[in-house]
Order: C-alpha cells, then sequence, then structure tokens
C-alpha cells in the first residue's frame, strides 16, 4: 500500500539531494541480463500476478551510483566519531564480515537437517556458553532477534516462573526512573503494570522508595527491571541491596544488559544475583547496528528460570564417543519454554559476528574492551567537566550525562549544541535521554577510539561552548555543512509523510 | 527566554500539573514549567472520557513533545466532566498559553482533600528553580 499525503500549498518541499530510484527508471532498461532459461517455464499462480506493480528499470551503474550516493549522506562509524550514549556505536570489525561471508555459514538454509548443520550449531552452542560464561549465567538462549525482543522474552519468563508456582498474585514489575524507555514498554507489553521507582541525589535507585514498596506491595512484585551501569553512566552502588530486597519480597531481578560494555570480564551480573538479562549483540558484541542489521538479543537466566526460556536452544544430544571426536548437537526447547519469538533460530549471521569477535579477543582482551570503555568515557568526562556540567560528578562507567546548560548562553539547547557537533563531522550524543536529566546529552565514546579522536571531540564541545556565547545564532541555525539543514521537528512529528513511490499527477488515492 | 510563570492562583502537584479550583469544579492542566521542559508538544491523547470516576494519582492523559513522552496525573479525585478537544491538532497551544487554552480536563471534586496535598504558586517556584 502506498500513503500518500498532500503537503500544504504555503510550503515548497526542498529539491531532493538525489531522486528517487524511480524517477531514475526508463521503460525497458535492463540491468541484468538472465540467461536464456534451460528448464520448462512453470507457470506462477495467477492469483500472484499483478499489473500495477512498478518495478524501477535502471543499469547496475545507476543502481550502484544511487545507493552510493545515499549512503554518503548518512553518517556511520566507518565514517566519523559516534559516541551516541547507550548505544555502543563501536567499530564492527571486517573480519566479523569475513567470517560471516564463509558459504557454509551464509548459504546455509535455515531448514537444512541438523545432522548436516553441525559446524554452525556448535558455534551457536559455543556462543550460548561463551555469553553464560560473560555474565554468569547457566544458561543462554540465542533466539530473541533484538534488545527489546529479549527484554520481552525475559519478562515472559518471570511471568512463567511465578505461575508455574501457583503465584498468581504477582502482577506488577518495579523500574526506576532512568530506565531504557523500553523496559516499561516491555512490561506493559507482558501484561504487568508498572511501578516507577525514583532515583537518589546519586543518580542510584533510592533505597528508601524501593523498600517502602517492597514493604507495602511486596506480595503483587513480580520483579524488578534495572539497566546496569544506568542510563546515567553510574554503577549501581546498592546493587546488591537492590537485587536483596527484591528477591526478599519474592521477585526476579531482569538486568537490561545494553551497557555491558562496561562490564565484561569485571562484573558477572549472574553472580551478583540476578535472575535474568538480556545481551546487545549489536552493541557490545559488535554485530552491525543500526542501517546494517538485524539486531540479536540473547537472554542469559539462572538455574531458576533455564527451564523456561524461548527455544530452540541448541544443545548436546549425544557425547562424542572418542577424544577427537565432535559432539552431535541439535535444536530442543527447553522444558517450559515461553516458545518460540521467531521464525528458525534467531538472527544466525549476528550470532557468527559476535562469535568471532568474542573469538578474536579472548578473555582478557573482552575484559581490555570494558577496560578501555569505561578509561575513555572518564577521560573525556574529566575534560569536559570545566566547560560543562556534569550533573553526576564521579566516576562513570562506559558513558556519561551532561548537562546542556551553559551560562550566559541561556538560549541555547542541547539540540543546537547537537546540530552543530553535525557541522564537525560528529555524530550528536544521544539528546534529551535519560529524562531525568534537563537538556541530557550521554556521551559514549567506545573502547574503538583512539586518543586523538577523543581530543579532537572535546576540543568541538569546547570551541562550541565559546561559540553558544558569542554566536549563539550560529548553533541556532545549525547544521550548516550536512546534506540537510536543521530539520523542523514539530511538522515532522504533526504531519506524516508516508510516501514509497513518488505521488504521480492524478493517481488514483 | 522568557521567565517562566507561576500564577499565584493556582495549586501545583510535584509531577507539574496545576489545578484551578472554582467552587466545587477543578480545571487541570501542565505547568509553564513543564510546558518549557517538553518543549513543542505534539500530540494529545486522553484517558478519561467525561463521565468517569477518576481517583488521586490516576492518568488523565498522555502528552508528547518532540523530546518525550509523558502521562498526566489527576491529583485529585473527582468525575470528568470534559477534556479539552480544541488541542488536537493545536496542541502548541499548550506552549503558548498552559493556563488559559492550554487546559486539559475539567473535573467535578468528590473529595477536596488532596487539594491540601498540593504546592502554592511560591512553593512550587522554589520547587522548579531547584531542580
Amino acid at each position: 500500500m502506498t500513503l500518500r499525503m498532500t503537503m500544504p500549498e504555503q510550503v515548497a518541499t526542498p529539491e531532493p539531494l538525489e531522486p528517487l530510484i524511480y524517477e531514475l527508471s526508463v521503460p525497458g532498461r535492463v540491468g541484468v541480463n538472465l540467461p536464456v532459461c534451460d528448464v520448462p517455464a512453470a507457470p506462477l499462480p495467477a492469483d500472484l500476478l499483478r499489473d500495477d506493480l512498478k518495478l524501477p528499470e535502471v543499469s547496475e551503474l545507476q543502481v550502484v551510483r544511487h545507493y552510493l550516493k545515499l549512503s554518503q549522506l548518512n553518517h556511520a562509524i566507518d565514517k566519523g566519531f559516534y559516541p551516541l550514549g547507550s548505544c555502543t556505536m563501536k567499530y564492527n570489525p571486517k573480519l566479523n564480515e569475513d567470517m560471516a561471508r564463509l558459504p557454509g555459514f551464509a548459504a546455509l538454509h535455515p531448514l537444512h537437517d541438523t545432522e548436516g548443520a553441525q559446524g554452525a550449531l556448535a558455534l551457536m552452542y559455543e556462543l550460548q556458553r561463551w555469553l553464560g560464561e560473560i555474565s554468569g549465567f547457566e544458561a543462554v538462549s540465542l533466539a530473541p532477534a533484538a534488545g527489546a525482543q529479549g527484554e520481552f522474552a525475559g519478562i515472559l519468563m518471570i511471568r512463567r516462573y511465578h505461575l508455574d508456582r501457583g503465584d498468581t498474585q504477582r502482577t506488577k514489575i518495579l523500574v526506576p526512573n532512568s530506565a531504557h524507555g523500553t523496559n516499561p514498554a516491555t512490561v506493559t507489553m507482558a501484561g504487568f503494570e508498572v511501578v516507577e521507582l525514583p532515583s537518589d541525589e546519586r543518580g542510584d535507585v533510592d533505597m528508601n522508595a524501593l523498600k517502602q514498596v517492597c514493604r507495602e506491595q511486596g506480595s503483587s512484585i513480580a520483579g524488578m527491571m534495572i539497566t546496569v551501569p544506568s542510563t546515567l553512566g553510574l554503577f549501581e552502588e546498592h546493587i546488591l541491596d537492590v537485587i536483596e530486597t527484591v528477591h526478599n519480597a519474592g521477585g526476579l531481578m531482569y538486568m537490561d544488559g545494553a551497557n555491558m560494555n562496561a562490564l565484561m570480564g569485571i562484573v558477572k551480573p549472574g553472580e551478583l544475583g540476578f535472575d535474568v538479562m538480556h545481551y546487545n549483540l549489536h552493541k557490545t558484541f559488535s554485530t552491525p547496528h543500526g542501517g546494517g542489521g538485524p539486531g540479536s538479543g540473547p537472554v542469559g537466566v539462572n538455574a531458576k528460570l533455564k527451564p523456561f526460556l524461548p527455544g530452540p536452544v541448541v544443545d548436546i544430544l549425544e557425547e562424542a564417543s572418542e577424544p577427537d571426536e565432535s559432539p552431535l548437537y541439535g535444536f530442543v526447547m527447553p522444558s517450559k519454554s515461553i516458545g518460540r519469538l521467531k521464525a528458525f533460530q534467531g538472527n544466525f549471521g549476528m550470532h557468527v559476528r559476535a562469535y568471532a569477535y568474542i573469538r578474536i579477543y579472548g578473555d582478557s582482551g573482552i575484559r581490555d574492551v570494558s577496560r578501555h570503555a569505561v578509561l575513555n568515557a572518564n577521560y573525556v568526562r574529566a575534560r569536559l567537566m570545566d566547560t560543562y556540567k556534569i550533573p553526576y560528578p564521579r566516576y562513570c562507567g562506559h558513558e556519561f550525562v551532561i548537562e546542556a546548560r551553559l551560562d550566559g548562553a541561556e538560549s541555547i539547547h542541547a539540540l543546537d549544541i547537537s546540530k552543530r557537533l553535525m557541522d564537525y563531522g560528529i555524530h550528536p550524543p544521544t539528546n534529551y535521554f535519560p529524562l531525568i536529566v534537563p537538556e541530557a546529552l550521554l556521551i559514549e565514546p567506545t573502547e574503538t577510539e583512539t586518543k586523538e579522536t577523543l581530543d579532537e571531540f572535546i576540543d568541538v564541545m569546547k570551541k562550541i561552548a565559546v561559540e553558544a556565547r558569542q554566536t549563539p545564532e550560529l548553533l541556532h541555525t545549525a547544521p550548516h555543512h550536512a546534506p540537510v539543514k536543521r530539520l523542523d521537528e514539530v511538522r515532522a512529528a504533526k504531519q506524516l509523510v508516508l510516501c514509497c513511490a513518488p505521488a504521480l499527477p492524478g493517481a488514483a488515492d | 527566554m522568557a521567565a517562566l510563570n507561576y500564577p499565584s492562583d493556582l495549586k501545583y502537584a510535584k509531577s507539574d500539573e496545576w489545578v484551578r479550583v472554582e467552587g466545587d469544579i477543578a480545571t487541570l492542566g501542565i505547568s509553564d514549567y513543564a510546558q518549557d521542559a517538553l518543549n513543542d508538544l505534539t500530540y494529545v491523547e486522553y484517558a478519561v472520557e467525561p463521565g468517569a470516576k477518576v481517583a488521586a494519582g490516576d492518568a488523565v492523559a498522555e502528552v508528547e513533545s518532540v523530546k518525550a513522552s509523558s502521562e498526566i496525573y489527576s491529583p485529585i479525585a473527582g468525575e470528568i466532566l470534559a477534556v479539552n478537544e480544541a488541542l488536537k491538532g493545536e496542541e502548541d497551544t499548550i506552549n503558548a498559553d498552559p493556563y488559559g487554552k492550554g487546559w486539559l480536563v475539567k473535573l467535578r471534586l468528590s473529595d477536596a482533600s488532596g487539594l491540601a496535598e498540593l504546592m502554592d504558586a511560591a512553593a512550587y517556584q522554589t520547587y522548579c528553580e531547584s531542580r
């Protein structure tokens, strides 16, 4: 279906930077010459044939240039610094791509019989084991397609755990106000009620509020979802106390693993007492994040929740009989599984990339990833402290938040600073999140950047602070050197233009 | 930026709603501080219809801006008399006139005791300036 909305006449539509591929189309032009068919042609089912499906008719070179130009309009980690807090936009090693393109992986059909796909299953089995080892969990399922689906799986497991014990009173999940927006959304989707917890003045969970909620509503609490380090980039100082308090009330602890880049090889959430967490392979484990996806959001659990894991998971069906032989791997559904989350076995191409990443680094290298991520974030934070307000001035994890309000530049907002950063070829940090910090800019440099890049970013941020005071208009109207100038966000939100093909004059709607 | 406005005839909740009481009728909206923090509002959706009974702390609406979406709670108990349908498509009215045409719901108070917990303008201003 093509949705079209007409632009109001008084607003001029800007010239597109690159025409749509449909506009490059010339009837009869072909990009690929198919060989003469050497098998009898089979008729297509009549009900699948249609005349109104317009396909672009373009040459191969036109296609290549079109998409190269579009890609050049984008910012990407391969092109420049990308300190987008909470997203861990680290470099994705090209070796991962090589491994994922090995024909034995890339050409493997998901319905191939498992006896003939033992290499792929062995890779998944090892990855399950390594992810379990990294975070201290008993078992891992690679099935969830992305972080939000991992969250959903985790909360469904908590739900099933309570119901399985006949405990049907537990309808609430605690969520701190510094949580990722997906957390309350997950809770609601899983049919639970969100109970929001305030943060204390140091940015940690307000223990008094938590204890009060557990005292008053303990028997109705199914669990708590918490991100560690928090979205303020802070390691939760009372985390053991938080976990014990919720466990004592009978609830389970869910850790949002989005910020695992600060913890690998240093802290194991399973050993802290968490019952379940999800991993974002597309953040922590260097699989593509964004346009290059898809994502992958495995879940790890302790023994309590193991029977409820989403399936299928890879297990050893038959141990090897000789020392130099491999065991027989196969897919199994855990005994009380919450079921399938998607077709087949999760996003296998991402499993290959994450496997390659962990394999290359090894255990001490994985620890260095987190140590360098934390070091880089603290270096940038310390050097920006004199220029920008840091609302929680303590050591941070892999990211930190600044409050983008500058004395003597009262008209400048976080958004203006972000837009100006684009003029210097830097992707803006996360804006206006976490919500509990006014004018928040959440900065995550990651471990893959050099000190020179960090210094350049710091210099640019300091320069922008000077510009904010001397020439605020320069920031208000930024970006000046990006492919598109300042976008009208209000109009974009209120007046949707959903159009995947140019609206032809006179075309029936 | 213009200084924020805290009219003295209103009561304020910690979650940034204001209440105007006239007899047993209360009008509710979001404060100047809230609209300024949220930035340009783009969407309003009501969680209640006229006739609905709400308890203190119940969500009555959700507002969305270019920055975030926020639930709006009624700090007082009562029966919903009206919701401001005129804001639909004209959400920037809340930015322009948060205490006037930008009102969200009107309700008939069923229990005036909740009002005692609200802040007066001076206390609310002090609270906002400390955030």
